[in-house]
């Protein structure tokens, strides 16, 4: 019988959810039992090989690279799933949002970040734009703002355990919801 | 006060402790001190909080505050006329937009400016209270009504040349009385006069009965002819006496909330200009059955062209004996904010604080006015206890249903033949009163504003009355040409501009539900926006801490259950898992401009 497949990806996150994913320690052989990896980082393949049960999202979207990744996740898996606070919210990397009583945010932003911050060492002293990089967003959009998402699993980062039993029961056909102790964050 | 425009003085520290000390440098009469102070100088400088401050022991973030809040509290330069334009819904449908273009065309300024001559501010506002005679506005302390754009031209001329408001808009001005100066700017537009309070009326009839009468007595009657509170929550009158009567402090305060802010609703204007003395004798009464030694007569800042009629009103009831010996009432004037409409707010407004609710309980009739008992009723409640105290409970408590006595004061406006007040015994069904006020034609009601209750033409058979459409007099029409979407919008945005910002589902819950209604009208929305909408406003109405939060989704609920398919024609659903409300291409377009490249991945002719 044909496994189930899942594909995961990391938007614009810390790549901490997917350290996460690795929490799951020896019950990754378990699920690795019961799923096949189609593209993801752990397998680094980087198209859809065929179509997916669930897909896993880190992150949110912050470049056009993002939304078009997304948008081909939500075309190719049946069960999305965004994973950690940057997916669900636009996390962190959100925080450039705040940038908004300014006549050009993202040209401040840019500066900030590459030219004029305190902390930098640029010698270049360019913002980089190689054409091979894609198109910064106006702002950080978590996914649900640009497709649907089915199933959010909180945390930054989540726990390996709730990784591990969303997938578990999601596979079985039972999932409902959290476990109340999973959404404990202290 | 003088209708005439104040000249623009400059802030002299002088003026400003000479208005402190007109309050007694009291902090509680901040909002009166604020606005004498704008009347004098046209805007409340920094210079004149501080002074402010200063003089009533007050910090200057303080009286900030205060002046912050209030829309009539402008806290920089104005012209020395402000013309704000009411932009209720009846009126964007009665030819706003053109009569505001002939302002702004004349004037030469756009709306939020001032003439580059210091004589004219034009400025938007919330329903004024003359749905029934729209397009109106305020100018300065006086009304206009049914503008037209040749009309608006006339006064925007008149007012540049220096003329003041009162003689633009109030032919005779000074030879009027100022009964006769009020009558001169708003029509009563009464239509139909019941025999409670709108049809023949003997002075004083129901204090001198009152007066023979012991304190519980006043409560009996009042309880027993079935009275309910009529600024829409419908509480019955006579138990909140009891529980202001038998509450331990002594000093016990009567309020008069003439705030009549829900948009569409002008009832009490007709009262407060034809049967004043009615409502003071009401308050009078109550402040003898429960034993109230200080009243206040709240008027909304936009009645301020009644102050005058009122305070020769009360003064009058002053040398009749009606006020005065033991009780008196003093008139406060608001500032523009909807909220103050709600009774904690209406009580922190006369506090001289920020119109933002209190937390409940204590409700307002054990701590309310100064920590003080504190009786808060509807104008049309006071004038119908004066009736009834002179013809008795059963007399009130024959008329009406089994659970809604007497007659209501009905305020119609929007499409129909003959908008105005109607007083009409509780019970009629919309259909009865659509024929009488010539809107048979209409498409969708809103019952009791925007708070209310939307209703569509399949249920013009229910009724108005507690136990079926529960409203406090306001109705509006709409016709088949009227976008109900359009209705809804406005009501949400009117709901965001005047939640007082205090709890959060109700300042930010708001907002989400104006966007989501956006969503609708742009063609956007799915089936689940339909339960985001139900969600959203469930959260709202559960969590918010006033009745603005608890009421305000409800042109959405309504209108979903009322007129379901209205908002199923715009509903569509998505296959993709795409939301159509993301624009890819307005997302990149700063990163564009800022690359100064084009997309690989969405411009689809991108070639090297």
């Amino acid at each position: 019988m044909r496994k189930p497949r899942v594909a995961t990806v990391s938007l614009a996150g810390c790549f901490g959810c997917h350290m996460a994913f690795l929490d799951m320690d020896e019950r990754l052989v378990t699920l690795m039992e019961r799923v096949e990896f189609d593209r993801s980082p752990l397998t680094d393949i980087k198209t859809f090989r065929s179509r997916c049960e669930i897909g896993i999202i880190e992150g949110g979207a912050c470049n056009e690279e993002n939304v078009h990744t997304l948008i081909e996740f939500r075309k190719n898996c049946d069960v999305l799933i965004a994973l950690g606070q940057c997916a669900i919210m636009g996390g962190l990397p959100a925080m450039r949002n705040a940038i908004m009583h300014s006549d050009d945010p993202l040209r401040e932003c840019m500066e900030e970040a590459y030219l004029t911050g305190p902390y930098l060492r640029n010698l270049t002293r360019h913002v980089p734009n190689d054409p091979a990089l894609p198109l910064i967003l106006d702002k950080v959009y978590p996914c649900s703002d640009i497709v649907d998402i089915d199933i959010q699993i909180p945390g930054c980062a989540p726990s390996g355990d709730i990784i591990f039993d969303t997938l578990t029961a999601l596979l079985d056909g039972t999932f409902t919801g959290f476990d109340r102790q999973h959404l404990r964050f202290d | 006060m003088s209708d005439s425009a104040p000249a623009l003085a400059t802030s002299t520290p002088q003026s400003v402790r000479t208005i402190c000390a007109k309050f007694g440098n009291t902090p509680h009469r901040l909002l009166d001190i604020l606005l004498a102070v704008r009347q004098e100088q046209g805007w409340i400088s920094p210079q004149s909080m501080e002074l402010v401050a200063t003089a009533t022991g007050l910090t200057r973030i303080v009286v900030e505050g205060v002046a912050s809040f209030y829309s009539f509290l402008p806290l920089t330069p104005k012209g020395r006329v402000t013309i704000r334009l009411c932009d209720d819904i009846v009126d964007r449908f009665a030819g706003l937009e053109a009569v505001r273009a002939a302002f702004e065309a004349e004037l030469g300024i756009t709306v939020g400016g001032t003439t580059p001559d210091g004589a004219v501010s034009l400025e938007l506002t919330p329903c004024i209270g003359m749905c029934d005679q729209a397009p109106a506005a305020m100018v300065g302390d006086l009304v206009a009504v049914r503008l037209t754009p040749d009309r608006a031209r006339e006064i925007a001329r008149a007012l540049q040349a220096g003329r003041s408001p009162a003689e633009v808009l109030v032919a005779d001005h000074d030879c009027l009385s100022p009964l006769e100066r009020v009558k001169a700017q708003v029509q009563d537009n009464i239509r139909l006069a019941g025999q409670v309070l709108l049809g023949e009326v003997p002075l004083d009839a129901g204090i001198t009965s009152a007066q023979g009468m012991e304190p519980t007595a006043i409560i009996d009657a009042v309880e027993a002819s079935g009275l309910r509170g009529c600024g829409g929550a419908g509480f019955t009158t006579g138990r909140k006496w009891r529980f202001a009567a038998g509450a331990a402090d002594p000093h016990r305060v009567v309020i008069c909330n003439a705030d009549e802010g829900e948009p569409g609703t002008f009832k009490d204007r007709a009262l407060l200009t034809n049967r004043a003395d009615l409502v003071v004798e009401g308050m009078a009464i109550c402040a003898r059955a429960i034993g109230g030694r200080e009243g206040i007569l709240y008027l909304r800042g936009e009645y301020v062209y009644l102050r005058d009629h009122l305070l020769s009103v009360l003064e009058a009831a002053r040398s009749r004996g009606v006020l005065g010996v033991g009780f008196d009432i003093r008139l406060q004037l608001g500032a523009g904010a909807y909220i103050c409409g709600e009774e904690g707010a209406l009580i922190s407004s006369c506090e001289g604080l920020p119109g933002e609710p209190k937390t409940r309980p204590p409700f307002p009739v054990t701590r309310g006015y100064l920590g003080h008992p504190t009786v808060v009723n509807n104008v049309e409640t006071f004038a119908h206890v004066a009736r009834i105290l002179d013809r008795g409970a059963d007399w009130f408590r024959a008329m009406g249903t089994e659970k809604s006595h007497g007659t209501k004061l009905f305020s119609i406006s929007g499409d129909c033949a003959w908008p105005g007040v109607y007083e009409l015994p509780w019970g009629l069904s919309l259909r009865e009163l659509l024929a009488l006020v010539g809107g048979e034609d209409a498409a969708a009601v809103q019952v009791g504003g925007p708070s209310g209750t939307m209703v569509g033409r399949d249920s013009f058979d229910r009724r108005l009355a507690y136990e079926d459409l529960a409203t406090g007099g306001a109705v509006i029409v709409f016709s088949p040409r009227r976008n109900v979407l359009e209705i809804v919008d406005y009501y949400m945005s009117f709901f965001v501009h005047e939640s007082c910002g205090y709890c959060t589902p109700c300042r930010v819950g708001n907002v989400f539900l104006k966007k989501a209604v956006e969503k609708f009208r742009k063609g956007q929305a799915d089936e689940g926006d339909i339960q985001y909408l139900r969600d959203l406003s469930a959260t709202i109405i559960e969590t918010s801490r006033c009745g603005l939060g608890m009421t305000s989704p409800n042109p959405v609920l309504t209108s979903l259950d009322n007129l379901p398919l209205v908002w199923a024609a715009v509903t569509k659903p998505r296959k993709d898992g795409i939301k159509a409300t993301f624009d890819i291409q307005s997302a990149i377009d700063g990163g564009r401009r800022l690359a100064q490249r084009r997309s690989m991945i969405f411009d689809r002719d991108f070639s090297e």
